[in-house]
């Protein structure tokens, strides 16, 4: 067995049918699928080990604390963070980026003052920002990308000013899978003085992320786009601006003494992890990034590096199909499309019955398809299970759907 | 004829069909077969939110009864539009309004319904209840 079927077979899911096909999972962009090991953590956690963490003095708790005290442990090895305390556990990425949005703006954003965002982002990388910044009366700037959906370095320095004091920036694109210039665009809010945030949630299962060598102020991402649990997200924080961030939500756990005069909050990472977390999702979590380490991020970038160039170079046979962001191969296990004279829909409903599960429509990114003047998109995204089968299963069923329309 | 009558005549077409394939074959045959929304009346006003194609309806009230038209970009949306048309047209306010829609399930389009992407389908119904709504409110 070669080692992408020996890693499919971790994976209970592709035992399954589905409408009747096998089922070819081409949307890890939107949570990828769980190998057995992780189910395995949930189940014996739930049924042998369970109890709250971080309170009780009995073994049951404090196994449960340890466990997910070394979860902690593991993501910041994992992003190379400096500290525990610099790990916060959330429900997601989009709640890692509203906490920074709402903690962070309370503190550090004034009126006037600039947060750049680019044309690229995710809803959940737009909608909080632009809330914070009609709270504070500061103002929201975009930067343009070219048709291939590149950031140029120049149209950034133009935009930053004195008054930038954040960028927040997608590190790969949900939509067109390119990599975003995140080193020289961190470089560039350092020296202007502006903190910046990295939304990693299409980076970190598919390449390793070194937050210190990054230098990136926040960096965020989710445990269920990672062969993870869903309901659990990270987010990095350099230790020195968290400390002075406001707290997010409040209640148990996040304080160090309340009275009804006052309440003085709890050290990090404690701080912004208030109420009775997702102990189990958190726990599982460990599962899948041992999981990917025994894999290692060198097979896993060949092996998605091969799938995407053998997809690209299928799909740009067909006159009728135009990739965005153009033909080039720097895409990061995404690729979106559309079919002249087909709507995404139509398309998106048949491949379902072809037992092929895909995204289809604006994609948490209607700002991004109005750059390109399209309603949605096709998008397939892989994971490293994946296979060139299962390509060619569905560039014969494109073929069928084509002739289905004419 | 009563809508539950039409639903029951559709159920029956459909269940000519064993396989999925030829089902969707006859909705994009039932696309072209749809009543056609007026130039005029294909407005941002009249398209319908919250569906992943775009979906106009457009409704008249002639004689007591309710008179639809439609289009949509996708084309098995427009299929199912055409299919709502026809259930519906010629119908009472009241009828509409206490109609009950059975016939996606029964002819095995539930994939429609579900909320993420048939939202669309959902937001049709609810629609074409409120334009009956409406035009009852009118009347009275």
């Amino acid at each position: 067995m070669n080692q992408n079927n020996i890693i499919r077979k971790q994976f209970p899911i592709f035992e399954k049918k589905l409408n009747n096909n096998n089922l070819i999972y081409f949307d890890n962009a939107a949570s990828s699928q769980k190998p057995e090991c992780v189910i395995n953590k949930i189940s014996d956690y739930y049924k042998y080990e369970y109890s709250n963490v971080h309170r009780g003095i009995h073994s049951l708790s404090q196994i449960s604390t340890d466990k997910f005290e070394q979860t902690r442990s593991a993501v910041k090895e994992f992003i190379n963070a400096n500290s525990t305390q610099e790990i916060i556990f959330t429900k997601g990425t989009t709640e890692s980026i509203n906490l920074v949005a709402s903690s962070w703006s309370d503190i550090f954003l004034n009126e006037g003052d600039e947060i750049i965002i680019s044309t690229l982002e995710h809803h959940a990388n737009i909608v909080p920002w632009q809330i914070v910044c009609k709270k504070k009366k500061a103002t929201l700037k975009i930067i343009p990308i070219d048709e291939n959906g590149y950031i140029n370095l120049q149209d950034v320095k133009n935009l930053i000013s004195k008054k930038t004091k954040f960028i927040s920036l997608i590190h790969i694109s949900n939509v067109i899978g390119i990599e975003t210039p995140i080193i020289e665009i961190i470089k560039l809010a350092h020296k202007a003085n502006a903190q910046i945030l990295i939304d990693g949630a299409q980076a970190v299962s598919h390449k390793k992320i070194d937050v210190q060598k990054l230098n990136c102020d926040f960096y965020c991402f989710s445990a269920h786009k990672m062969y993870g649990p869903t309901g659990v997200g990270i987010l990095f924080g350099k230790k020195k601006i968290l400390e002075k961030m406001s707290p997010y939500q409040t209640g148990g756990e996040m304080i160090k003494e309340v009275s009804f005069k006052e309440t003085t909050f709890n050290d990090l990472p404690f701080k912004f992890e208030t109420g009775t977390p997702n102990i189990t999702g958190i726990i599982a979590l460990k599962e899948s990034i041992d999981f990917i380490n025994s894999i290692g991020f060198e097979y896993i970038q060949q092996h998605e590096k091969e799938l995407l160039e053998f997809l690209i170079n299928k799909l740009t046979k067909f006159p009728y199909i135009k990739i965005l962001g153009g033909n080039n191969k720097n895409k990061n296990s995404i690729v979106s499309f559309n079919m002249k004279k087909i709507h995404h829909y139509d398309a998106g409903s048949f491949l379902n019955n072809f037992g092929i599960a895909l995204r289809t429509g604006h994609l948490c990114a209607q700002p991004l398809m109005n750059r390109y003047n399209i309603p949605g998109t096709i998008r397939i995204s892989f994971a490293i299970y994946n296979n060139f089968e299962e390509i060619e299963f569905f560039i014969q069923s494109l073929k069928k759907i084509k002739k289905l329309f004419q | 004829m009563k809508i539950n009558n039409i639903q029951d005549e559709i159920i029956n077409d459909f269940s000519l069909f064993d396989n999925w394939m030829d089902k969707y074959n006859y909705l994009i045959e039932l696309s072209k077969d749809i009543i056609l929304i007026p130039k005029s009346k294909k407005i941002d006003e009249n398209l319908i939110k919250g569906c992943q194609s775009k979906v106009w309806l457009f409704a008249e009230y002639k004689n007591n009864k309710l008179y639809f038209s439609g289009d949509s970009d996708a084309i098995i949306t427009k299929g199912i539009i055409s299919l709502l048309i026809s259930i519906f047209n010629n119908q009472s306010c009241d009828d509409i309004l206490n109609s009950e829609i059975y016939f996606i399930k029964k002819i095995g389009l539930n994939e429609h319904l579900s909320m993420n992407r048939s939202n669309g389908l959902i937001s049709m119904i609810k629609q074409i209840k409120i334009y009956a709504l409406a035009f009852k409110n009118r009347i009275q």
